[in-house]
């Protein structure tokens, strides 16, 4: 039997459960399903086989999408993790008055839409684009750069750059939440600025690290838009791949499969990097 | 406890934009003393102990520690450690890693830290306690680690600002004794804020009072209490009971008081004050343990007036008790201790008052 507050709480929680059971549980019951089957022509064979996770483990072609998408995401979660930190360090511990105001800031790039801001990207990288011609007519460069669109580092640039805020914000709350005067305590004890900030704003801060990593890893690895819009052939990824499958390529339990084996990874490195993170919070220094 | 001087602050101010935090402290700390800087909210006492730690840097002025100017020296180059308000152990490390958290710049062989770090556990009764973590320690402990964390650096000066304001009535008495105890034991220089000052009493060699900024009286606790300086003063540090009075001045020293309240009595010359401006004398104060209520018949005392009980507070040990004199409007307060087999009188009993001229202390209009 359920105590009062069990169903009270079982109450509250239905609707949303219900909902995520609808939106969530069932689509991935049915990738699940799809992934065992295989495609035969127009028809689906509903034989359980474990032919397409073969072939998805095994083809090099997709072993190198998703090791590329997965390069990809983590090269995107470094550099986004590197730059928020500093932002978030400077409006938690510079800006004493309107903290307010420079969040609402931060959140001003996403007025637009995401395609638009790609498009953007677009406008800045491209062969004649603003960064080209002004590098040019600055004389710094005698000819166009090619190396900055159409390929790997225009996906990691325009993803950075649109996955900031999410890395920013948790960075912001886990430093707000340090009391001050822990910091004081540190300098007190003959730490100067850079051994504080390693021996107790870093540490303390772990969590916000940890879920800034996570928020960014998790959505990158899976992003198709970007790589199909920036990346040129060379910068496309797995999710590009299984779009493919689910449309033109027409063979959707292939598709399944491959969308299943990038969730384990996922995943799997995401339970490292939170275990990674526990052990360095728990460590001592 | 040494006349030699360990913290000279020499015209010191502070000011927070328009906030004038600090205005003019002159102070010497001496080597070794247990030093109170005591005062009502906000009058400066954080302020100032910050500007010591190296927190803080004056607007003008100078704090020297060690004969030494420390313009411009930071925290963490200073001979003193601090003991937060909140203890800000870090919620990170073990007890034994607060501890030794600031040997770690220090040229010592790890076994050497950990001896370290053990001695001053046992220091503060925290044995065995090294390898729990911050949130499983109760109020008092966390404030011994803070302690521990302090003391294990060896520091000419330890800082605490209301190190025990967090805890309750029973430990915080408790603390006060040991704190005490363990200073006399280190013979390290203490610094100690509080706005209570029955534990400024109780802890201090010496006591500065505070207000708005301003040292108004630099003392020992008895002459604090004894001879405050003036009726702020005297009222902050417990209870005082202000009397209209004249004085004239009569042969040999001594002083003549017509108190209209109370009647007239003759001040011993040895009493007085040096220096007091008999003239100038308006008021007069008297501790509500100065005054007697007499009981019995019997009973005696040097002088005597007569008035009616309107109150009174029973603090278990103690009664205070609200005394309307027949002679004035404004009832004094008397305390009493609770003998054996005494009953408190109830409000409306008409009683004698005895009091003497010994207690009385002068204060010019
Ligand atoms: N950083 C600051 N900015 C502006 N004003 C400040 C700052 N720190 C202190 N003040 C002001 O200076 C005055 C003295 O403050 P301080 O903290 O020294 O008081 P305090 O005696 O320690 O009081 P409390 O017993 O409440 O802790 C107060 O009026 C306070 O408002
Ligand atoms: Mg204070």
């Amino acid at each position: 039997m359920l105590s009062r507050e069990g169903r009270q709480g079982l109450t509250l929680i239905s609707p949303p459960l219900l909902y995520a059971l609808l939106m969530l549980a069932a689509p991935l019951a049915m990738v699940v399903t799809f992934s065992f089957w295989s495609q035969n022509y127009l028809d689906l064979d509903t034989t359980i086989t474990l032919k397409n996770y073969r072939d998805a483990w095994t083809k090099p072609i997709y072993r190198v999408l998703i090791m590329r998408s997965l390069n990809i995401s983590i090269m995107v979660t470094i550099v986004t993790v590197l730059l928020a930190f500093p932002m978030a360090y400077f409006l938690s511990f510079r800006v004493k008055r309107h903290k307010a105001l420079w969040l609402f800031l931060i959140t001003i790039p996403f007025w637009t839409s995401y395609l638009l801001r790609v498009f953007l990207w677009k406008v800045i990288l491209g062969y004649n684009g603003v960064l080209n011609s002004a590098l040019m007519g600055l004389g710094l460069i005698d000819e166009p750069m090619t190396f900055i669109l159409y390929n790997v580092n225009a996906v990691v640039i325009t993803l950075a750059h649109a996955w900031a805020p999410f890395a920013i914000l948790p960075i912001f709350v886990a430093l707000e939440r340090i009391d001050r005067s822990l910091l004081e305590a540190a300098e007190d004890l003959g730490d100067g600025p850079v051994r504080r900030f390693f021996r107790v704003t870093l540490p303390l801060a772990m969590p916000g690290v940890m879920a800034a990593t996570l928020i960014v890893l998790i959505p990158t690895v899976g992003d198709f838009i970007t790589p199909k819009l920036v990346g040129g052939r060379e910068g496309l990824m797995i999710s590009n791949m299984i779009q493919i499958q689910f449309g033109k390529a027409n063979n959707a339990p292939l598709g399944a499969a491959l969308a299943i084996t990038s969730m384990v990874i996922v995943a799997s490195i995401s339970l490292v990097i939170y275990m990674a993170g526990r052990w360095f919070r728990g460590r001592t220094p | 406890m040494t006349e030699q001087s360990i913290i000279d602050i020499r015209g010191v101010h502070k000011s927070f934009g328009r906030v004038e935090a600090l205005k003019g402290i002159d102070l010497t700390i001496r080597e070794g003393e247990f030093f109170s800087l005591l005062g009502p909210s906000g009058c400066g006492k954080t302020t100032l102990l910050r500007m010591i730690a190296g927190f803080d840097e004056p607007t003008s002025g100078v704090v020297m520690i060690g004969g030494q100017s420390m313009a411009g020296i930071p925290a963490n180059k200073r001979p003193t450690n601090m003991v937060f308000q909140s203890y800000a152990i870090f919620p990170h490390l073990s007890v034994s890693d607060n501890v030794g958290y600031g040997l770690a710049k220090k040229k010592m062989s790890r076994a050497e830290k950990a001896e370290e770090v053990n001695n001053a556990l046992a220091m503060v009764d925290l044995e065995g306690y090294g390898e729990r973590s911050a949130h499983e320690l109760s109020g008092g402990q966390r404030q011994r680690v803070a302690l521990a964390r302090a003391l294990v650096m060896k520091p000419r000066v330890v800082l605490l600002d209301e190190p025990l304001s967090a805890l309750d009535k029973k430990l915080r008495e408790q603390m006060q004794v040991e704190l005490r105890a363990l200073q006399q034991s280190v013979g390290i220089t203490f610094i100690l804020v509080t706005h209570d000052q029955e534990e400024a009493l109780i802890m201090s060699d010496r006591i500065a009072v505070l207000f708005e900024g301003e040292i108004a009286q630099l003392d020992s606790p008895q002459r604090l209490y004894r001879q405050p300086i003036n009726q702020r003063v005297a009222s902050f540090i417990g209870v005082m009971n202000f009397l209209e009075a004249t004085a004239e001045a009569s042969s040999g020293g001594d002083l003549s008081l017509t108190i209209p309240a109370l009647g007239s009595v003759s001040m011993h010359a040895a009493q007085v004050p040096e220096g007091t401006d008999v003239a100038a004398i308006a008021q007069i104060g008297m501790r509500p343990e100065m005054l007697t209520i007499l009981f019995d018949e019997t009973d005696k005392a040097a002088c005597e007036s007569t008035g009616e009980v309107v109150g009174t507070s029973y603090y278990g040990d103690m009664t205070y008790y609200s005394v309307k004199l027949s002679k004035a409007e404004q009832p004094v307060t008397v305390s009493m201790r609770n003998t054996a087999g005494r009953s408190i009188v109830p409000p409306g009993t008409a009683v004698r008052l005895g009091w003497g001229a010994d207690s009385i202390v002068l204060f010019p209009s």
